[in-house]
């Protein structure tokens, strides 16, 4: 248990002094800093004043190790663009984010755990057939395409929902089918399979012969082992989530990080993707690791190896 | 389970590929269809220049927008009138512009207004917000798509198949050390990373391609490593090793071609990924530099235009999605035949 933890954390660490080089790295090889917040007619004393400031006397690997500091604090610097501190707007957007997250992972625990369970006790029925096929376009369908073309439908041509934006309840609907979409297939073939081993095991097997009903068998006894391998996925779910917010909310205008960091993009606000990217990164890592700790201590076999 | 292995690895790479292909009569028609789609995508991407009937970069202003062929023109109904009243312009339509139209137009008539032209067999798939063809488009969209694939899973892979190789024959040290490389970068979120490396240097084919491989480098290294970790305890490669093969010799000869099975499954299904993730990036306008067709930047372009003209982002859409699909289910029949073993690890 302690090795394991152990293990990722280290990992998670290294991951994220990666994540911080690159950055780090693609900020100095964009060029001075300088050009960008000093205009044109600035002397020689102002660069050099500045650069102080900036700490660009130093040597690079001070640099870095003041970089990070600031970035481990939550401390980005201010936006080239509009001047604000990067961190407050970050943190201003924050909760539109973990909204549209929640929203996303809920749709897809409702819809994509009981098409799972439901395919695996009615296998090769209609309804294995139908969670088949949700699994394959899952997999297939570039998320950001399905969301315009939802917005063509339930919006423009039926105008049920509002296209963009974040308004009341219904706003919600389309961007969290867009965002768990991905999701709602992976949960459902997780589940799916891990309910076939489960119901195939000796302990099942034994229930059976005792006479025990099909549905205590499935309520009962196969689901409370299925649900452990779709958890530790709950993590990666989670993950993928922070970031696959990127694409939905650009694609309905939500006013969440994920459009922050298409804007940046498009106004190549680089102090604000850097906070985001970074900020994102602590997310993803941070809920990464929690829940494999979690799931250690659920689980003995990983908790005892 | 054993025998199995044993005859498999026996053969050659290429006849098993070929044996593969002979139990396609039996499968259902999804898969015919999804190879037919494969062939039809690495074709036309291969002779856009031949089949495409337009150029995908030129525009024709008056041809803005055009519905695809197969649909007719939109009109309604107008009033002709002395001067339309304000807000009434949508019924009504002045006299000088109505005889512009039909000639013989007079006060109190109705005339039929010609809200949007109707598709033309010039353009199958209609036109785009610049007068350009959609289906051009695609057709060179697929180019890049291809090319895109193909290098990043050639370098991609070669360096994940060169490492994993390594660090399932070799294991403690250098597998360690190779295996946590690849759980970092597992847990690297690289469309963050892809948009960092835009801003600071720009949108180029190569940001794409390097982004790509750094995603893909590892699902390889991963795979084969399991792969060799079995094959090496092998009788074949100890009779090998006593036999006085060299490293590399034992690496290149006799663990390669058993891994080859696994390559070609891997392979199938990161282009599918690799595909996706483009088309993701070219959306966010941080992939291939326009003018160059994307896929995904062309249902970018559309998005603006949704309500009167849908084809525009529809259309790359659908190529994207059955171009996907056709991999995912060309893939997953390859594991069966070739590997069924991969089939719990997906």
């Amino acid at each position: 248990m302690q090795r394991f933890i152990a293990r990722r954390l280290v990992i998670t660490i290294f991951t994220l002094i990666l994540v911080s080089l690159i950055v780090f790295v693609m900020a100095r090889a964009s060029g001075d800093p300088r050009t960008l917040l000093l205009d044109d007619y600035a002397s020689t004393e102002m660069y050099d004043e500045l650069g102080k400031q900036l700490g660009l006397d130093r040597p690079l690997y001070v640099q870095y190790a003041i970089f990070l500091g600031n970035a481990l604090t939550l401390d980005f610097g201010d936006s080239v663009v509009d001047k604000q501190p990067v961190t407050d707007t970050i943190l201003e957007r924050l909760p539109a984010t973990l909204q549209l997250g929640l929203a996303a992972f809920i749709f897809s625990l409702v819809v994509g755990i009981p098409l799972g369970i439901l395919s695996s006790i009615k296998r090769d029925s209609f309804w294995d057939q139908i969670g088949k096929v949700v699994a394959l376009l899952g997999q297939s369908t570039p998320p950001f395409w399905l969301g315009i073309m939802m917005i063509f439908f339930f919006a423009v041509m039926l105008g049920w929902v509002p296209p963009s934006g974040r308004w009341e309840w219904n706003s919600f609907i389309l961007p969290a089918v867009t965002l768990g979409w991905f999701t709602v297939a992976a949960n459902m073939r997780i589940v799916r399979s891990s309910m076939l081993d489960s119901l195939d095991t000796e302990y099942i097997k034994l229930a059976r012969a005792k006479g025990v009903s099909e549905t205590q068998i499935i309520w009962k006894h196969a689901l409370k082992n299925a649900v452990i391998p779709p958890l530790t996925f709950m993590g990666i779910t989670l993950g993928t989530l922070v970031t696959g917010s990127i694409v939905a909310e650009t694609v309905f205008a939500w006013p969440g990080i994920g459009l922050l960091a298409f804007d940046a993009l498009r106004q190549s606000d680089y102090s604000l993707l850097q906070g985001i990217v970074i900020f994102f990164a602590l997310m993803y890592l941070g809920i990464s690791l929690l829940v494999d700790i979690l799931y250690a201590y659920l689980d003995p076999r990983i908790r005892f190896s | 389970m054993a025998d199995t292995v044993l005859t498999t690895r026996g053969v050659a790479a290429p006849v098993r590929v070929l044996r593969a292909f002979r139990g396609l009569r039996q499968r259902h028609l999804a898969l015919g269809v999804s190879i037919f789609l494969l062939l039809l995508v690495v074709g036309t991407g291969l002779f856009a220049n031949w089949i495409a009937p337009h150029d995908p970069r030129k525009g024709s202003l008056e041809d803005q927008r055009l519905p695809p062929a197969w649909i007719g023109e939109k009109t309604t109904p107008k009033t002709v009138v002395e001067f339309p009243e304000p807000g009434l312009s949508h019924q009504q339509i002045s006299i000088a512009r109505a005889q512009r139209l039909t000639p013989t137009a007079q006060l109190g008539d109705t005339v039929n207004v010609v809200l949007r032209e109707g598709g033309t067999s010039k353009y199958l798939l209609g036109t785009d917000d610049l007068g350009r063809d959609t289906l051009s488009r695609i057709i060179y969209g697929a180019r890049i798509s291809l090319i895109i694939a193909v290098i990043t899973l050639g370098i991609g892979g070669a360096i994940g198949t060169a490492l994993g190789l390594m660090a399932g024959y070799f294991g403690g040290l250098i597998d360690e050390l190779v295996m946590r490389v690849v759980d970092i970068f597992l847990a690297l979120p690289l469309v963050l990373v892809a948009l960092v490396l835009v801003v600071s240097v720009g949108q180029s084919f190569y940001i794409i391609v390097g982004v790509l491989v750094l995603f893909i480098w590892v699902r390889f290294a991963r795979q084969i490593r399991g792969e060799v970790l079995q094959l090496k305890t092998m009788d074949y490669v100890a009779l090998a090793k006593v036999a006085g093969a060299s490293t590399p010799r034992i690496l290149a000869i006799h663990l390669f071609p058993g891994v080859i099975n696994t390559l070609i499954v891997v392979a199938t299904l990161q282009v599918s990924i690799v595909i996706l993730v483009e088309s993701t990036l070219s959306f966010l306008g941080a992939g291939v530099p326009p003018p160059t067709p994307a896929w995904g930047s062309m249902v970018a372009d559309g998005r603006d235009f949704l309500a009167d003209a849908w084809w525009i982002s529809t259309m790359p859409g659908v190529a994207i999605l059955l171009t996907v699909l056709s991999l995912n289910l060309f893939g997953d029949w390859l594991r069966d035949r070739l590997d069924p073993k991969l089939r719990q690890l997906n």
